[in-house]
This record gives C-alpha cells, structure tokens and sequence, in this order.
C-alpha cells in the first residue's frame, strides 16, 4: 500500500530530510528505538554514533558553527537527555542553532516516574530557545518544521522536541515543510532606516571611533563578514572582536586590533576605554568584555546593533540602538555611507591611529622567548606558521590555552574558529571537532587542548576511530588547570588547591590504544617535526606538547578592573590590582 | 536604588501546556520580582491567554522584563500599562472573617462601607467577596485583622488600558 500512514518515526525522518539534514548525532536507548529503526531503514540521514550524549551536542554545535547549518542530536529518555544538558546550555549561551530531539516514555506513562523518565521539558526549559513535548502525532511533523525555524531565525539557539515512544510508533498525517508558518515568531531583521541614517551621522561625526564586533556577525553568516570588512575599510576606522567574532573580520589586515576583553590585546581594549563612538555589532557587552561596568568607556556614545532586543541596554545604556541582522544593517549603512559620499574626519582619525599605534607598540602579547622550555606561546605561533595557508578550522577546549590560541592562532575567515565562549566548556573541543571534520572531511581540524579539559570527553576518540576523522589533538600540557592556577596565583595567595593535574595519561599510548596516533614534543627543536608529522598522518592524532607549567596568560583585565587597569604581564603585578568587588566575581 | 518602580505588564500568549512556566522560570532564573500574577484563557478560539504581571524595578530593568518576555516564543503581544498611557486595575478578595458580637456587626458595617458582598455566612462567620484597587482591598484586609481576619484569598491585579485601543 503506497497511501499508508507513515509512523511518527518516520515522520521524524521525513521532516528531517525536507529540511536538508543529511547528517545527525545521536546516541540509541529504549525511548527512542523506533527513530532508530527508521534510521536503519534508509539512507538519507547519516547517523554519527558518539560515545557520550554531551558530546553528541558539542559535535552538532562544531557542525553547525562551521557550516551555517543547523546541527542535530537525537537522544534516549532519562539519562540521554539529561547528558544533553551541559551542549544544550553551551549551545544557548553561544546562540548555535540545535535541533535535539530526546525519546520520552510513552504518554500515558509520564509523570509516573516510569523507568529512565525525566521531565525533559521541564529541565531544559531554561536551557533552551524553546522546547516541545508532543503527544499527538499529527502536530509532530508541523512541530519539527516550527522547531528548526525557531532554532535558525533571530537569534539562533537549541530546540528540544521531546518524543513519547508511542507517538514515535503511531501512524500519522504528514505535513511538508513548506506548509508550515510560524503564527508569531518572525524575528525583526530588516533594519530601521531611521536608525541607520542616525547611524551614519554618528559615523560620519565620530573622532575616535570603534567597531566592536561579535558572534551575531558569523552567525548572520559569510556575507555580513563581507559587508563589515568593506565597511570597515571604507571608513578606515578600527575593529576589534569578541571572542565568538574572531573571523568576522580578518585578523592579518591592519585595521584589526584583535580580541577584546580579559585577555585581549592591550591596543582593543584601549580603544574600546578611549573611543568616542563604539559600534556594537552582533556582539552583547558579555563580562568578559566590558569588565567594570562603571568605570566602562565612560567617553564614548554608542551604537548597538543586534537581532536580539533583550540584548540591548541589558548591561550597557546604548544610544543608539538597531534591532535587526548583522549583515543587513551593516549592508543598510554602508549603503548609506556611499550614498552620501560620507567622508571620516580625516584629521581626527590620524591622530587616533597614531595613537592606536602607540598602544600597539607595547607589543601586550611578547612573551619571554627561551629554548629551555616550550612556551605555550611559541608552541601555537608554530602551529600557526604550519597550518597558514591551508584550510584549517580551530576548536578549542577551556582555559589559558584557549585564551592563547584566540591571541595567537589568526582568523583571516569566519566559521574557522569553534570554542565555547559563553559557558566556558571543559570537555568541548573535541567534540566539536568532530562535528567540524564530518561536515569537511578534507580539511585540516585542530583541537588546541588542556591536559585537563581533554580528559572530560576524551571518550570520543573512539568516535574519531569508527568514522576515520583525522583530527588533531593539539594538548599544551602544562600539568595544571592552568588558568584555575592563575586565578589562585592572583587572587588566593598562591594556594594551589586541587588545581595539580596529577596522575595523568600517556597520552601517546592513550592514543594509541584508541587506534589514532600517539606524537611528543618536550623539547623546543622537536616541536616543528612534531606539528609537521601530525598535519601530515591522515588519520587522528594526539599530540602531548608538554610546555612550560608556569607560564601565565597575558594581558589580562583582573575582575572589577576597568579596560585601562590591565595588566600586561607577571611583572606587572600590583598588589592591589584585585579589588573586593573584583573577588567575588567569576 | 530610588529610581525602582512598580510596573503592570500584560501579556498576551498562546495557551499551551508550560507556558506559565516558562514565564515564571524567567522571573525566577532571572532574579526579577512577582509581585502578583494573574492568568486565564481570554480567546478561547484561538487559544490566547492574558497574563497580567506586576512587577517591580528600575527602568532599566523593567525594559529587559519586558525584552525578555517578548522574546519567549509563545508569546505574542507585550504591553506596559503603567508606562503606555492610562489603564485601570483591579483585583478581587474573597476575605473570611470570624467572630460574634460588636465584632462581628463592625465588620459587616465596614463591608457595607467599602461596598464588599456578603457571599457566604455562618452565626460566626462572614465571606466576604470585595473588588477594587490594590490599595483599597489592603485598607479592608486591613480594618478586618482586629475584627477576627482568618483567611484571604486574592486574585492579583488584573488590568486594561483605557479607551478604545485593545493590546
Ligand atoms: C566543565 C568545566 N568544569 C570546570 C571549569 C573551570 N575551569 C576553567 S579552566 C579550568 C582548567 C583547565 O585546565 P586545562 O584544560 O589543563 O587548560 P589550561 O588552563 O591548563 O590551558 C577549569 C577547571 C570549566 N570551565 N568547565
Ligand atoms: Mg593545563
């Protein structure tokens, strides 16, 4: 019979194909065998089988950064949708677009506490965009259509759509993706012209200018990098980036000051504390960015453009705000700008530039250059050196060195570079690239790793192993959780309580053992040979780059200070540099 | 902070399950205050709901309640009645009071006196059902406590723009 009813399973499969997923990553149990079958039945939707449901989100969440899609996970009832928790709230905090669909007990058995049964809904309501239980099969296929629409519009985020198993087994009606409009979520995207006139007049009158620029730029994907690099180059003034913006503008060209922030550039944050117009694009006055807020370039008017209106005046008071997509509005006001034959006032801009430059001269990112030990530093500017010109996507795990990769590492591109930003996630690197290394199986996927943050999902080198993806593992094992050492060293007295990471693998033979390869440099002159042998194994790799355990990460903005406090490195500790304010911040 | 003041929201969402929840989880998570909420189906064929909030803060913070609120996906329309023209608020109590003798007479005079209904009585007891402005029904509750107050039971404050506009 061709006019059978397809069951709810099948519809799962249906919708995703007509929303273009070719691939997904999952995880089976009980709750969700019947999507399973249906997977085995087919080949459309290509089934990644990690190894750890968090990593199953972290691996859509890479996908999904580097190609402008939305990533999927399919995951069991109980214990599978609670292991989701930590990649759904990354991807939240990140605005990543996820579609993860959790198996649920049968309807009749919820609130039962039937076997491996979570509220799922009700757990991952605060991590989610927007979340769905269906109990009537005939909505699941209009409920999967709405769910992708809201993950991928606005500001992008995780959706969950909760699965009974007897709606996955029933038979039901199916509804085309183009027979579904959402009643109420249409996301503003075009911007006010108002705004963007208002916009240009600030431009045009600015005598110390910024563009501050954020994730909201690649996610509004590869044409709003175009459209900012061409405005920022027509006006001629400076940009700096967050680190969810690294690529948006590219960081080789001299109108870049780099990142901003607690660990960004000496010249960005200047300029952000100096300015007298800062445009705020895509980018939301994170913590990390602004540190404190009152003392927060107290000179300066500004612009903040953002697709999301909660985000606007949450921290900082804007004068100016633009609701709308990044590359739109950024397209709308270089539209503008040309079309009024808009000119800088050129006499201002030297003089900021000149003195840009001299902030720029402190050159905050040198570091004490030795052939005694390997400097962390020095180990990511070779990495740099072997990988420029090839194409090379980045993740990164948490702590110093990804704070070191985001200084070191340069992003001439957007969607090159994947870390967890906004949750700051152990654990999530590896997963991520794995998700990356599926969705372009010929490049060349680097996860800059801590010793400690590698062991949190590590697991996942069996996944690297099933599916032949040669990623690299770049650890820069300094044998401590560096940057909770850091904190300690500043703020406790050097009291270095259960930061020690003691007791760790081999990780040559931990690689090996997973079936990848195991390499170690410990010396300066082995390192070149050690990055050299790992770009060119065409199979998954570890390197243990055992590096100088206790080097800190500079510049840094200490918690409570303002842009102007920071410092530039271990000599310049002042005593007082952390306020009591700043203690009890994170 | 002086600048902290009382607001009234009305929010219009699609009546589905967790809804509710979803706006409390937002005060809660949040740290924002509830300072009363009130909610039911006001379009039973579409499914909308009304919820009425009234919270309190500074402007600043009011304006994030209100983005943040807008932002959830099953919500349609919000609307801050205290900042966008006049509106009139209600709220109604139903008040227990029980006692017998010159008590029991005050009370009832004083119901008599704020225009409260009697709806249910007893030789030592009085329901009391009272519809009026916040302030009014705490002046009551109020006048009741030495009379023999037991129980209140109160709706929080519901309320509508004024004029011809709807939300
Ligand atoms: C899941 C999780 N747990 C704890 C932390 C707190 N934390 C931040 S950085 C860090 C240490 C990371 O150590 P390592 O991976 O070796 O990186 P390093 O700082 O040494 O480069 C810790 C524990 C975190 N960010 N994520
Ligand atoms: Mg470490």
């Amino acid at each position: 019979m061709t006019d059978q009813q397809p069951n709810g399973a099948e519809i799962v499969i249906k919708a995703l194909v007509d929303q273009g997923v070719d691939v997904i990553f999952g995880y089976p149990g009980g709750a969700v065998l019947p999507v399973y079958d249906a997977l085995f039945k087919q080949n459309r939707v290509r089934h990644i089988l990690v190894r750890h449901e968090q990593a199953a989100v972290h691996a859509a969440e890479g996908y999904a950064r580097s190609t402008g899609k939305v990533g999927v996970v399919l995951v069991t009832s109980g214990p599978g949708a609670t292991n989701a928790v930590t990649g759904l709230t990354d991807a939240l905090m990140d605005s990543i677009p996820i579609i993860c669909f959790t198996g649920q007990v049968p309807t009749h058995l919820i609130g039962n506490d039937a076997f491996q049964e979570a509220d799922t809904t009700g757990i991952t309501r605060p991590c989610t965009k927007h979340n769905y239980l269906v109990k009537d099969v005939n909505q699941l296929a209009r409920t999967i259509h709405e769910a992708f629409h809201v993950a991928r519009s606005g500001r992008p985020g995780p959706v969950v759509i909760d699965l009974p198993k007897d709606v996955q087994f029933a038979p039901g009606t199916y509804v085309a993706r183009e027979d579904v409009v959402h009643r109420t979520y249409r996301p503003q995207t075009e911007p006010d012209p108002k705004a963007v006139a208002a916009a240009v007049d600030m431009l045009e009158q600015a005598k110390r200018p910024v563009f501050y620029v954020g994730g909201g730029v690649i996610n509004s994907g590869p044409e709003a990098s175009k459209a900012l690099t061409e405005l920022v180059r027509t006006t001629g003034y400076p940009c700096t980036m967050t680190l969810m913006g690294l690529g948006a503008y590219p960081a080789s060209d001299p109108q870049s000051l780099g990142m901003l922030g607690m660990h960004g550039s000496y010249e960005a944050n200047l300029v952000m504390h100096g300015c007298d117009l800062m445009v705020a694009v895509g980018s939301r006055f994170d913590d990390r960015v602004t540190g404190n807020l009152t003392k927060f370039s107290p000179g300066s008017r500004k612009i903040h453009i953002d697709i999301d209106p909660s985000s606007i005046n949450k921290n900082v008071r804007v004068d100016l705000p633009i609701i709308g997509d990044a590359g739109a509005t950024i397209a709308a006001i270089l539209a503008e700008w040309k079309r009024r034959k808009a000119k800088p006032d050129r006499v201002a801009l030297k003089a900021w530039w000149k003195q840009i430059e001299e902030w720029r001269a402190r050159d905050c990112f040198r570091y004490e250059a030795t052939d005694r030990v390997i400097k962390p530093q020095y180990a990511l500017e070779r990495l740099y050196a072997a990988t420029r010109g090839r194409e090379t996507f980045i993740t990164t795990e948490v702590g110093q060195h990804q704070m070191w990769a985001a200084q070191f590492l340069k992003f001439e591109q957007p969607n090159r570079w994947m870390t967890s930003g906004g949750l700051g996630t152990m654990g999530y690197g590896l997963p991520a690239a794995m998700g990356v290394q599926i969705a372009h199986p010929d490049a060349l996927v680097i996860d800059v790793a801590g010793e400690a943050s590698i062991l949190m999902n590590i697991q996942e080198m069996s996944t690297l192993a099933q599916y032949r993806l040669p990623v690299k593992i770049f650890i820069l094992n300094n044998q401590w959780m560096g940057m909770v050492r850091q904190w300690q060293e500043l703020l406790h007295g050097a009291r270095y309580s259960e930061s020690y990471s003691d007791s760790l693998p081999d990780f040559v033979k931990l690689a090996e053992a997973f079936g990848a390869v195991g390499l170690r440099a410990t010396k300066v002159d082995e390192l070149d040979a050690v990055i050299k042998e790992m770009i060119e194994t065409p199979r998954p790799v570890i390197v243990d780059c055992c590096v100088d355990q206790k080097e800190n990460c500079f510049p840094m903005i200490p918690s409570g200070a303002a842009h102007n406090e920071m410092l530039l490195g271990p000599g310049d500790r002042r005593e007082s540099s952390v306020s009591d304010e700043g203690m009890v911040l994170v | 902070m002086s600048d902290i003041r009382r607001h009234t929201i009305a929010v219009l969402v699609d009546n589905e399950p967790g809804v509710l929840a979803r706006v409390i989880g937002l005060f809660s998570g949040r740290g924002y205050n509830i300072e009363s909420l009130t909610v039911a189906e006001v379009d039973p064929e579409v499914h909308l709901s009304r919820i009425t909030v009234v919270t309190s803060g500074t402007p600043m913070i009011i304006e994030q309640i209100k983005a943040q609120l807008d932002r959830l996906v099953p919500v349609h329309a919000v609307r801050d009645l205290t900042l966008e023209g006049k509106s009139v608020e209600r709220e109604l109590a139903l008040i227990k009071v029980a006692g017998t003798g010159d008590k029991r007479i005050e009370s009832l005079r004083l119901a008599d006196i704020f225009r409260a209904r009697v709806i249910d009585s007893t030789i030592e007891s009085f329901v009391f059902e009272m519809t009026g402005s916040t302030e009014k029904l705490d002046a009551f509750i109020g006048l009741m406590r030495p009379l023999g107050l037991v129980d209140v039971s109160r709706t929080g404050v519901v309320a509508i723009s004024r004029g011809a506009q709807a939300l």
